[in-house]
């Protein structure tokens, strides 16, 4: 038998080659966001509202607490565009500004809840056995009970304002986070990974930071995504029944509840602040919900 | 089955327990106490109120004494309103939160559901896209805003319905309305998107190969399966229902608990701010107790005794 008689196949090289370009999990996941159409007008609404609460108020030469009370309750005009409120101040500046305390309301209190969350969670998901059984019967006992109560509680014993906002909204809504935290812990631990990291000696801490967690990143996302309308929201309430930031601070909350007060002689007063409220969450909702498809693998079409 | 109930219910037990002495103790971390906002008081008048309503005593005294009172169901006095219990507040005010609340429950779940399950029958048609146009709206309106604009048009603009206060039927459909909004268009979201999971699911194709109507098969199959996840739901809309209608009652100066609430919370008397946070924990978390153990009745394949392993 000799060599002549094995003819090669032609092109044997590219047989190995790979059909598509790999793509990996953040680049699919960005993706399949684009094809969706109203989680890009979620995503671009919201950073158009982040870029207007950063810069906006730095436009204008009123600021928001500025009190001219010969123009009380004016309309909207080219010169105030939402009109203005009873003191005179410009509802315009006043709602860029508002963009400002009820965003990063939203944003700190969701980052706050995450850190609680992702910390509890992880620790029951990673340490497993007792110890996740007993913080999970904590966290199930906890989810029966009407939160909101004990915000408004919070907020009745410490004193109205920002800071006790953050407080009392970061430390009340991270159960969510927790469970989600410790669901996805619980399965990527069994990973072959994780077994690989723990034979080169990462200790627990290593591998839950470095490995578990930035692999659960997907619905810790699509939680934060979700939480910061919901936050939003409870301080719009808070802010209605008087338990809000201080004057002349605005969130969107003081404006609308301000608003409700004056609805039946200017409308206006009500209308902006409350579609401020409403555009920005739609825009969470649907860049959550369009998330949700990107990055959760058992929607994968 | 017995022996579950019992564990959950030492376990709500223990949850309320642990909730009254936060709340007691929360109450009492307010530095001043309740009657330092008012007018200046004399020391002397100052020492006799704080005798009266027992402030003087240790801590742990009055933690004791309130709580002997909460196992006779006695929840004290009102700060604010002299002679007057915080018991008489609750029970005058209470039925008329329970009826907005149980016409709230009852418009959300009967609306609801079946506009959820129409959207999911008709996904990505006209009946798709309008149930989920109102459900989004409902979702991101807040009830606030929703119950101003519902009292600027129906009330102020067309005069068709009373714009505020209580009594017939008229006066319940606009406060309803904005408290059943939110939990509405939760409710038909989260039906369509469990309906649409099990309409892919392989029974149904069995169901429709054996040539059963699509009634049945929407009865009987899908619809039962699909909503699973909406009595979870209950429980937390329940609270939400309740805390919510703080707002509502507000706004549509309706003589409830919520709005006593939110007087109680201006006023800062501290008793009924208590009171009303302890009855609210113990309605929520025996709703919660009969929801847990009503679930698995719907659905058989949950066992009790297990919690899920993740």
């Amino acid at each position: 038998m000799n060599k002549e008689l094995f003819e090669p196949l032609c092109g044997c090289d590219q047989a190995e080659a790979q059909a598509r370009p790999i793509t990996t999990y953040r680049q699919d996941a960005w993706r399949r966001l684009k094809e969706h159409k109203l989680a890009m007008i979620g995503l671009y609404t919201v950073l158009l509202i982040i870029l207007i609460a950063v810069i906006g108020p730095w436009m204008s030469h009123v600021s928001y607490s500025d009190q001219n009370l010969m123009q009380a309750n004016q309309s909207p005009s080219t010169e105030h565009w939402f009109g203005t409120d009873n003191l005179g101040r410009d509802l315009f500046i006043r709602v860029l500004y508002g963009a400002r305390i009820s965003l990063s309301i939203g944003i700190v209190a969701s980052l706050i809840n995450l850190t609680i969350g992702v910390v509890y969670g992880g620790i029951a998901g990673l340490v497993g056995g007792r110890v996740d059984r007993i913080m999970m019967n904590i966290v199930d006992v906890l989810y029966g009970i009407p939160m909101l109560l004990y915000v408004i509680l919070l907020m009745v014993v410490l004193k109205p304002g920002l800071t006790n906002i953050f407080i009392a909204l970061g430390i009340a809504y991270w159960l969510g986070m927790a469970r989600i935290v410790r669901g996805q812990i619980l399965s990527l631990k069994e990973h072959e990974y994780v077994l690989a990291a723990r034979t080169l000696g990462a200790s627990n801490w290593q591998i839950l930071y470095r490995h578990l967690i930035p692999n659960s990143m997907g619905p810790i996302i699509i939680t934060m995504t979700l939480a910061i309308p919901e936050a939003i929201f409870t301080e719009a309430f808070l802010s209605f029944i008087g338990l809000g930031v201080a004057a002349p601070m605005a969130s969107w909350g003081v404006l609308s509840s301000e608003g409700v007060t004056s609805l039946r002689s200017y409308p206006f007063q009500l209308f902006f602040p409350a579609m401020a409220i409403s555009i920005t969450m739609l825009a969470f909702i649907f860049l959550g919900d369009g998330l949700r498809d990107a990055l959760d693998p058992r929607t994968r079409r | 089955m017995l022996r579950y109930m019992l564990k959950r219910f030492v376990s709500s037990l223990v949850v309320l327990l642990a909730i009254i002495t936060i709340t007691f103790l929360l109450m009492h971390a307010i530095p001043g106490g309740p009657f330092s906002s008012e007018k200046k008081i004399s020391p002397a008048i100052m020492k006799n109120i704080e005798e009266h309503y027992r402030l003087n005593d240790p801590l742990w005294k009055q933690y004791v004494d309130y709580m002997a009172n909460l196992a006779q169901f006695d929840l004290g006095p009102s700060f604010k309103y002299e002679g007057r219990k915080v018991n008489d507040i609750i029970r005058e005010s209470f039925p008329v939160s329970l009826e907005l609340g149980l016409v709230s429950i009852s418009f959300a779940i009967l609306i609801g559901i079946p506009a959820g399950a129409l959207a999911a029958l008709r996904q990505n048609k006209w009946q798709d896209y309008i149930t989920m146009l109102f459900a989004t709206i409902g979702v991101s309106v807040p009830s606030f805003v929703l119950a101003t604009l519902l009292i600027y048009v129906f009330a102020i603009k067309l005069s068709l319905l009373p714009a505020a206060m209580w009594g017939d039927a008229e006066y319940v459909v606009l406060p309803a309305l904005a408290l059943a909004s939110h939990p509405t268009a939760f409710i038909a979201r989260l039906t369509r998107s469990s309906m649409l999971e099990i309409l892919a699911q392989d029974y149904i194709k069995t169901a429709r190969a054996k040539g059963l109507s699509q009634i049945v098969i929407l009865y009987r199959h899908a619809l039962r399966n699909a909503l699973i996840p909406v009595v979870t739901y209950i429980g937390p809309m329940a609270a939400g229902i309740l805390t919510g209608s703080f707002i509502i009652e507000s706004i549509f100066a309706i003589p409830g608990l919520g709005r006593h609430f939110v007087t109680s919370i201006y006023n800062r008397d501290y008793t009924v701010i208590l009171g009303v946070t302890v009855f609210y924990s113990l309605l929520v978390i025996s709703l919660n107790l009969v929801v847990d153990l009503i679930y698995p009745q719907l659905d058989p394949r949950i066992k009790l005794n297990e919690k899920e392993g993740g």
